[in-house]
């Protein structure tokens, strides 16, 4: 299964599938290439013309070499750790060399054996020096840290919500048992939820399943003020979300959109997949620009914290007022996520 | 007299099931403490008026509600001449963290257990008024509705209606598109709560920021041109202080008027 754990510490090596591991490695061989640059030039506008001269040599190889290895990409976690790093210099040297003697052929650089040998190194030496970088970058995330971190991110829940709906199901017991008796299974599989180890991805449907069983005990409380409209496009079965991602929005929505508010309330759920990309939208009414500035805040920085850690930066999350045609203001937050299904 | 000794409660909560709650307790210590339940309410605004027909003893009071809440309620009862006792009721939050540190009022926290309201409630009839000064600081923003006596009724007036605020000798007068009002409230204070909603234009005068249509000279042939504001929906014109008037001019430019 596919987790926060798998990614920092058993595996220092980079998922070179990962968008935000492709952009470093890119930005990573072009700045060595701008030291090299300046180190072999005289001034400035010169090391501008070298730096040139070496792009165009080096970009081909580098874009050919993360494309074989996104390619690669499980096949390479699975692999130790010592192999996958030197399956990845033995890439790096290898098409640097058959690079460099392609360039020969085709009429381009006139150097010997000992030209290919230094293409070969430099290819070599770069690579190494960008797995050193993202072995330091691991651990500078420290798995330790990122996974206490992860923790106490996720298991917070409003003491508000408890100790309401709390009262909500003690009113029940007298009049009504039964639903009390669901609404007490409702909250212990809430917290059963919160408690579970956050690190792994859960699928989604368990998510999905969790905030209704959340919003079922608000309504509860709240009854006919509460109103829900979910939108589901077909989505895969076995898709994987990070844990409590939404939840935690929907607490916000309803603290936040319905219970200041004296009428009934909408709270609309979208989630669709376009494409390679999971969009979970939420719309909830919102009494003004000040309502949501308290208090809203912290959710929306974990949340957006704990995807960095997740995903670093193929996943985001957007929000905003938008004023609706009858005047009234509607608060959006959009997530947009990476389709994982579940691997290995 | 076994009637006189009977409480009458009234119960305060937007939540249906807390307000259920709160009926079964006060019928399980019917005996200990015999209480009637006179109303029910949903939010401050029905309380106080279901509340200042009078006869009510005590109120039970969530505090946040929607329309007013809990605390706004107690500032407005605290205007009565005989206001019923307030007892917050109210799940963990900070609000209660704040009536703790406060200690100004009692408060019981959900879920409330049967022998707590019993005691919060024999403590009713040596009770203190609540002291508005402490119910301030409690205040999460400024309030809904100012309040205001007329023949021995409290009334109120919803913020948003009233389009200037002006000191007059030891009263305000607050001006709505139908009619003035007048207040025992100190302008400064006003100024203080609502600065998010009025603007002052004058020393004594202060504006509802979206009633403000426009500006205009006037006696301009003086030396000094004296600037007034026009008000939607009424016709007389506001002074503006010469002081006044470089802040007036960068709200209009920032509010795009």
């Amino acid at each position: 299964m596919a987790s926060i754990k798998q990614n920092l510490s058993t595996q220092p090596l980079p998922d070179f599938r990962n968008a935000g591991v492709m952009l470093r490695s890119l930005l990573g061989v072009n700045l060595l290439a701008l030291v090299a640059a300046l180190v072999q030039s005289d001034g400035v506008t010169d090391s501008v013309q070298r730096y040139i001269d070496m792009a165009v040599w080096v970009q081909p190889l580098l874009l050919f070499d993360l494309t074989v290895l996104a390619l690669l990409g499980n096949a390479l976690r699975r692999c130790p750790v010592w192999v996958a790093r030197a399956l990845v210099l033995l890439l790096a040297v290898g098409s640097a060399l058959l690079w460099s003697h392609l360039w020969r052929l085709l009429g381009f650089d006139d150097g010997g054996w000992q030209r290919l040998l230094r293409a070969g190194l430099l290819g070599g030496l770069a690579a190494g020096s960008l797995l050193s970088y993202f072995a330091l970058r691991a651990s500078a995330l420290s798995p330790a840290l990122a996974e206490a971190r992860l923790q106490s991110l996720t298991a917070r829940i409003r003491p508000h919500f408890l100790f309401n709906s709390l009262n909500a199901v003690i009113s029940l017991i007298r009049l009504e048992p039964r639903r009390a008796e669901s609404a007490l299974e409702e909250l212990a599989e809430l917290f059963r939820a919160l408690m579970r180890d956050h690190r792994e991805l859960v699928p989604l449907a368990a998510e999905i399943a969790l905030c209704r069983q959340y919003l079922n005990l608000e309504k509860l409380r709240l009854g006919e003020r509460l109103n829900v409209e979910w939108e589901l496009a077909d989505l895969p079965p076995d898709l994987e979300v990070p844990p409590l991602l939404v939840q935690p929005l929907l607490e916000n929505a309803v603290y936040h959109g319905i219970e200041p508010a004296e009428t009934r309330g909408t709270i609309r759920i979208r989630v669709t997949r376009n494409g390679d990309e999971l969009h979970i939208d939420l719309a909830n009414p919102c009494g003004g620009p000040a309502e949501h500035s308290r208090g809203n805040h912290m959710a929306l920085d974990n949340i957006r914290e704990r995807l960095a850690l997740y995903y670093d930066l193929e996943a985001r999350i957007d929000t905003g007022l938008v004023v609706l045609t009858d005047g009234r203001l509607e608060y959006r937050v959009r997530i947009v996520l990476p389709c994982r299904v579940r691997s290995l | 007299m076994s009637h006189a000794a009977t409480l009458s409660v009234i119960i305060v909560d937007d939540e249906g099931p807390a307000r259920a709650r709160l009926r079964d307790l006060l019928a399980d210590i019917e005996h200990e403490l015999p209480n009637e339940i006179v109303a029910e309410a949903d939010n401050g605004l029905r309380a106080l008026a279901a509340i200042a027909g009078g006869g009510v003893d005590v109120a039970l009071v969530d505090i946040r509600m929607p329309g007013m809440d809990g605390i706004e309620l107690a500032l407005h009862l605290s205007q009565l001449e005989h206001p019923p006792a307030v007892i917050f009721v109210t799940a963990f939050d900070a609000y209660a963290v704040r009536a703790f540190e406060l200690n100004a009022v009692d408060y019981l926290l959900k879920p409330v257990r049967a022998p707590r309201l019993l005691a919060a409630l024999q403590k009713v009839p040596q009770s203190r008024a609540l002291d508005p000064n402490r119910m301030v600081r409690l205040a999460q923003g400024p309030r809904t509705h100012l309040s205001y006596h007329e023949r021995g009724r409290l009334l109120l007036i919803p913020v948003a209606t009233i389009l200037y605020l002006k000191a007059d000798l030891k009263y305000v007068m607050a001006r709505t598109r139908d009619r003035e009002y007048l207040l025992d409230e100190s302008l400064t204070h006003l100024e203080h709560e609502f600065g998010e909603q009025f603007i002052r234009l004058h020393r004594s005068v202060l504006a509802a920021r979206e009633a403000v249509i426009g500006f205009e000279k006037s006696g301009s042939d003086d030396a000094e041109t004296q600037w007034q504001a026009l008000l939607r929906d009424i016709p007389e014109r506001l002074p503006i202080s010469r002081r006044q008037w470089p802040l007036l001019k960068s709200f209009v430019r920032r509010s795009g008027s």
